[in-house]
């Protein structure tokens, strides 16, 4: 289902095409990261701690070396100099050189289970995974601490001695020049708490807990390394950022940039979970040893131990509201857990927590704060999950407390053009309230739920979606149709939501556009796949570059025609039209092209610091099984501001997929650390992510409120449909069975510990 | 722990895709490790190596398997079938035809189980209800479409094959 404010007349833009890298992924031909193969390539491995933290005393690798096969073995003391603390941008997050190192291999102490210590490259994959075990590592364990609040005690473990907390909030009182785990306090204040709590007539306030949850790739990490005997280094992986992977190697391995190369190659998923560097830099540096490319794909295990995940959280949540609903002052404490190393998304999770309502007092207080655990990455709309789990969580309880509809009331307290955000800033034209509006007269949202311990929930979330650096050129073939080159790595159809846009301007079909995704050397910087940016960044450099080809194909008519340019336009089925009813069709054109001048070829960059935000309201019905603790989705609706849809399928296909990991979060998905602080469940057997009869179909409503920012009114999908999940099946719970559950994953051991107390 | 490294080769014919192909393998070597790393198949995917996610499936004689969990040296003598040897000389299998016009693959990773467990499904029980779907496919993880738009394709491919024989 697809409403649109403004219908707008396009030709391309709204179908739904056949993706153009579609048959080489259903018929197996679309090489992956670990599909690399290379002249002479050794196979790597890579061994991890046992400890969650302890202090490396010795390693001894002979044994290993001597292993018949093996070719080099690598630590930490083979990247030479550390890395100094200058940041490396990785798009959705950002992280400190001499940090990145350590987590790629550990220094001089393990800081979690499965943190990386040694690299083997052998000429079998066997060879390698034996030599694992005769690597001879000594270490003294450490006292280490995984919860987050345990983490900010004065009596915790430390892990980092050089951390010392950085104060950005107004009335803090933690020093700033003592070890600590706590890495930032910040806080963001709009009006006079106080005074909005002093006009509240009902007050809640409650406490949160989050698990730790993966983002749950099907394809592990990957990378394949070649450093050439002349210092130039190139990395076949599979990343969501071809150009942060430059950044980052080029900081761990001290070399410029213009050393590496980086061939994205295709991507089995990331939600955020891969803009940054694992396997790459070790990689590297065996090949540096060996003069081969040696190729390393992580193991399952390894994926869950060291890679991701979000953030598990502690949050406090206090919201006032008057009798007629409006709110008047709310609070937020929220304490994010970085894994080993700072840099949660805390500060997001700050930004989005009350960003869809109006509320003129409000203090968010947010702390930063590592653990002995993997070193958190971006996860789809990263930070806000949780802080707006706890929102909207207290929201539908004032909504009860109140007797006040709980779409109705986020209505009344809706953001709307102009309401300034938590930092001040007045937002641009976003769909809140359109969405709300379709919940609230959604057919789902008025039937009837019937049956025992069934329950409905609603929520809204918010995500800002980001902007940021694309690039690309296009150039005309001689046939009609154009190429082009795309520095963003494709994740779930960006080809064809890029080439659309192109197609759309210059009047042609999907098919005259051919799109490619190229190497860090054939196209110029662009940022990561991810933030929602792609097809709002990079449909823009499409626009620009459709643009441009218009002009030179009217010039070049013109010159033919042998009059003025500005006697030619472009038609908005490509065709030129001179004077005389002078006409050519665009590939009449482009086949003259080279004998009138030279073909045409264009390029484009732009920087886009902001972009249209995302709102999204989701409705659910479930069923508690309560002698099982099982929970049913038996009927979910997601409704989205979706700016334009390029491509609704693919639109469609991005609210479903961040439902299903939302579902995910609220229900089954957890890390379990033992008491040694070990991962208990590093498989898909014993980490649960939905599989295909946990679900029912999942209906999307597509608002289309376009973007005035962008070309096509364009704003982000992929990010905001992860947000409301939680909050909206935590009510969903409360309605079928009375208990309201304060931490998630509510997973059957929870539901069973109300229902079944003994 | 000794030193001394098996690398021990075995020389393994079968039927792959319709052609035999005689390969050496490791006799550690999985049916998954063999296909990417000796024959160069790398259409089956490895998502887990342990049985849990189903980017590995193949049929092997016209069962489907997870290739990680079989060993190469079972399939010595049998007819194996890769989501390389769905499509036939006429074009592209219904499924992955379905696959492609709904939209049921976003990153692609998972695709070509879901092709070959899909088709497993097909051969069983031509007429699978969205239910059935469903369960057949439990075995299979996706992380990128809420199997929404999967279920949708299989049941696209299921009815048109119904209708035109195949
Ligand atoms: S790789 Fe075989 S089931 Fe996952
Ligand atoms: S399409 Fe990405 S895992 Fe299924």
């Amino acid at each position: 289902m697809v409403s649109t404010e403004k219908p707008r007349q396009y030709k391309v833009v709204g179908t739904r095409p056949i993706r153009p890298d579609g048959v080489d992924k259903v018929t197996g031909r679309a090489a992956y990261g670990a599909d690399t193969k290379a002249e002479g390539m050794l196979f790597g491995a890579v061994l991890r701690s046992p400890h969650a933290h302890a202090i490396i005393k010795s390693i001894d690798t002979s044994k290993a070396e001597a292993l018949p096969g093996v070719k080099a073995v690598v630590t930490a003391r083979d990247f030479g100099a550390h890395a100094g603390g200058g940041v490396v941008d990785l798009g959705e997050t950002r992280g400190q050189a001499n940090y990145m190192q350590d987590n790629v291999l550990a220094n001089h102490k393990v800081l979690y289970h499965g943190h990386a210590v040694a690299g083997v490259a052998a000429t079998d994959q066997h060879i390698a995974e034996d030599a694992l075990a005769l690597i001879d590592v000594q270490y003294e364990v450490l006292p280490f601490v995984i919860d987050v609040r345990e983490a900010m005690l004065d009596t915790a473990p430390i892990l980092l001695d050089d951390l010392r907390t950085t104060v950005r909030a107004a009335n803090s009182t933690l020093p700033t020049d003592k070890p600590t785990n706590i890495a930032l306090h910040m806080s963001l204040e709009k009006g006079d708490l106080e005074k909005g709590m002093a006009e509240a007539d009902v007050i809640v306030e409650r406490e949160f807990e989050t698990g730790m949850f993966h983002q749950g790739y099907i394809e592990p990490q990957n990378a394949t390394a070649f450093w050439n005997r002349d210092g130039e280094i190139t990395v076949w992986t599979s990343t969501q950022g071809a150009f942060s992977v430059r950044d980052a190697m080029a900081a761990l391995c001290k070399v410029p940039v213009s050393k590496i190369k980086i061939v994205p190659m295709e991507i089995g998923g990331g939600f955020g979970g891969k803009l940054g560097v694992y396997l790459e830099p070790i990689a590297a540096l065996l090949s540096r040893k060996t003069g081969h490319p040696v190729k390393l794909w992580m193991t399952r295990e390894a994926v869950f131990q060291a890679t991701g995940p979000t953030s598990a959280t502690y949050m406090r949540v206090k919201m006032g509201a008057k009798r007629d609903g409006t709110f008047t002052g709310a609070y937020a404490y929220l304490a994010y857990e970085a894994g080993a190393f700072p840099g949660s998304p805390m500060g997001a999770g700050a930004q989005c927590a009350f960003a869809p309502y109006n509320i003129p007092n409000q203090t968010v207080e947010g702390f930063d704060v590592v653990i002995n655990g993997p070193k958190t990455a971006a996860y789809r709309a990263p930070g806000a999950p949780a802080s707006e789990f706890a929102v909207e969580a207290v929201v539908n309880e004032l909504a009860e407390q109140l007797e006040i509809d709980p779409i109705e009331l986020r209505l009344r307290n809706a953001s709307k053009e102009g309401t300034p955000n938590t930092v001040g800033q007045p937002f641009p034209r976003i769909g809140a309230v359109e969405v709300m509006d379709a919940m609230k007269s959604h057919p789902h949202y008025a039937s009837e739920l019937t049956g025992e311990d069934v329950g409905r929930g609603v929520a809204v979330g918010f995500w800002f979606n980001g902007g940021m650096e694309s690039s690309s050129s296009a150039a005309v073939n001689s046939d009609g149709t154009v190429s082009l080159i795309l520095g963003s790595t494709d994740i779930g159809g960006s080809r064809a939501s890029l080439a659309m846009q192109l197609a759309e301007t210059l009047g042609l079909t999907m098919d005259d556009v051919k799109p490619q995704v190229v190497d860090t050397d054939s196209v110029g910087w662009t940022h990561v796949t991810g933030g929602s940016r792609t097809t709002f960044a990079g449909g823009w450099v499409a626009y620009e570059l459709g643009m441009q080809i218009r002009e030179q194909m009217r010039e070049r008519a013109a010159q033919i025609w042998e009059v003025d340019a500005d006697k030619v336009t472009y038609g908005d089925d490509g065709a030129i039209h001179g004077p005389d009813s002078k006409t050519m069709s665009f590939a009449e054109l482009s086949g003259q092209l080279a004998a009138t001048g030279g073909r045409i070829a264009v390029s484009a960059s732009l920087t886009k610091n902001t972009q249209g935000p995302a709102y999204a309201g989701h409705i659910v019905d479930l069923k508690v099984d309560r002698d099982t603790g099982k929970v049913e989705i038996l009927r979910y609706t997601a409704i989205q501001d979706v700016g334009t849809a390029i491509h609704p399928s693919y639109v469609e296909g991005q609210i479903q997929g961040g439902v299903a990991q939302g579902i995910g979060m609220a229900l089954n998905e957890e890390y379990i650390y033992d008491d040694e602080g070990r991962l208990r469940n590093g498989s898909f057997l014993d980490y649960r992510m939905p599989v295909a009869n946990d679900l029912p179909m999942i209906d999307t409503v597509l608002i289309e409120v376009p973007n005035p920012g962008h070309p096509y009114g364009v704003r982000g999908v992929g990010e905001v449909p992860i947000v409301p999940p939680m909050a909206a099946i935590q009510q969903a719970i409360y309605d079928a069975i009375g208990t309201r559950f304060y931490v998630t994953p509510i997973s059957p051991r929870r539901i069973l510990e109300e229902t079944m107390p003994d | 722990m000794s030193n001394r490294v098996k690398t021990d080769r075995i020389v393994i014919t079968a039927k792959i895709n319709g052609d035999e192909r005689t390969f050496l393998a490791d006799e550690r070597d999985s049916l998954l490790e063999a296909l990417r790393e000796r024959i160069g198949l790398t259409g089956a995917k490895e998502g887990c190596n342990n049985g849990n996610c189903g980017a590995c499936a193949v049929l092997l004689n016209g069962v489907l398997v997870n290739s990680c969990c079989v060993m190469a040296a079972e399939i010595e003598g049998a007819e194996l079938t890769t989501v390389e040897g769905l499509a036939g000389p006429e074009g592209l299998h219904p499924l992955q035809q379905a696959f492609l016009e709904e939209a049921a693959l976003q990153c692609g990773i998972c695709t070509p189980g879901f092709l070959m467990a899909s088709k497993a499904l097909l051969d069983e029980n031509p007429h699978p209800t969205e239910h059935d779907a469903r369960f057949w496919l439990a075995g299979n993880l996706c992380r990128c479409t809420g199997y929404d738009k999967i279920i949708r394709a299989v049941l696209k491919a299921a009815d048109q094959m119904g209708s035109n024989g195949r």
